[in-house]
């Protein structure tokens, strides 16, 4: 089954992207924009049909390789 | 005259400072071995030098997959045992992402690529002494997309190098290297590799490779 893993930094660090494009969507007249925070998204596809295998396996594989727990959060979403 | 220090220059698949910094290290003294990136089994090393570049492209994150490459195994265990460890720009994100080293570097402030020299004074220092003292101020050249320094909030660093007049990429506390708590791993944005020559502009770089080589030379004879 796929699974989609959103990596993210985490809300203190500073999000220089995201501060670019919410800049950018001001100057277009979007003053509604209160703030962007940007991220990635890792589509994983995994030898199991079982929801929770696949949720703890992806959880595995962020805390060993997809994310750095120092500077990123993330979400799993089966 | 003790032999001269014997250090290995680890290549990724993307390293591009690889022969710069084995250059560097020569010129201050050094024999050179040049180590691919796969050799899980180390030739008998003083000490470790990890380059700048994009290693794997720098997927993922800048480091993340180098930190699992077969060399950084044996690198891990020898900074375990006191061999010296110096990460250059690349080389300092793979420390980190290693946790060799405590923190993480992040894309620069205003997201563009900072090519420029910059002056660092020194702070602390580990087992790199030499002309390398508290307060000297280096002039070194940085060059990199993502070297804004993020601290880890469980393991404070013990700082190394901050940018002298404020950093050029938004780095906490104008961090510019760390060291580790043993202080035989260092790491740092700056090219000390690139200040190596007069014609170049500046030999700061090699107060800091000197300082390196020496300590290499210092923990091979404490293992005799």
């Amino acid at each position: 089954m796929k699974v989609r893993v959103l990596v993210s930094l985490k809300p203190g660090v500073l999000d220089a992207q995201g501060r670019a494009i919410e800049h950018a969507l001001k100057d277009l007249g979007y003053a509604q924009v209160q703030g962007v925070r940007t991220g990635k998204q890792i589509v994983l596809d995994l030898a199991t049909d079982d929801a929770e295998k696949a949720r703890a396996l992806a959880r595995e594989l962020c805390e060993k390789l997809l994310a750095n727990p120092v500077i990123e959060q993330y979400e799993i979403l089966v | 005259m003790p032999k001269p220090a014997r250090i290995g220059v680890v290549m990724f698949p993307g390293s591009n400072d690889d022969r710069d910094l084995a250059r560097g290290f020569a010129l201050c003294g050094a024999e050179v071995e040049m180590i691919w990136h796969k050799d899980a089994r180390l030739p008998e090393l003083d000490g470790i030098g990890i380059p700048g570049g994009f290693s794997y492209g720098d997927y993922l994150r800048c480091g993340a997959m180098a930190r699992f490459s077969p060399v950084m195994r044996s690198v891990v265990q020898l900074a375990a045992m006191g061999r010296p460890v110096l990460g250059v720009c690349n080389g300092f994100q793979i420390l980190c992402e290693s946790g060799l080293l405590p923190g993480a570097l992040v894309r620069n402030r205003d997201l563009r690529f900072v090519c420029v020299d910059t002056r660092v004074a020194v702070e602390e220092r580990g087992l790199f002494r030499g002309e390398l003292t508290p307060g000297r101020e280096l002039l070194i050249p940085v060059k990199h997309g993502e070297g804004a320094y993020v601290p880890d909030a469980e393991r404070k660093p013990r700082v190394a190098f901050r940018y002298v007049g404020g950093s050029p990429n938004g780095s906490t506390d104008d961090i510019a290297g760390i060291v580790s708590d043993a202080g035989n791993v260092i790491g740092l944005m700056p090219h000390p590799e690139h200040a190596v020559e007069a014609l170049l502009g500046s030999t700061d770089g090699g107060v800091l490779l000197r300082a390196f080589l020496a300590a290499c030379v210092d923990a091979r004879q404490a293992r005799r």
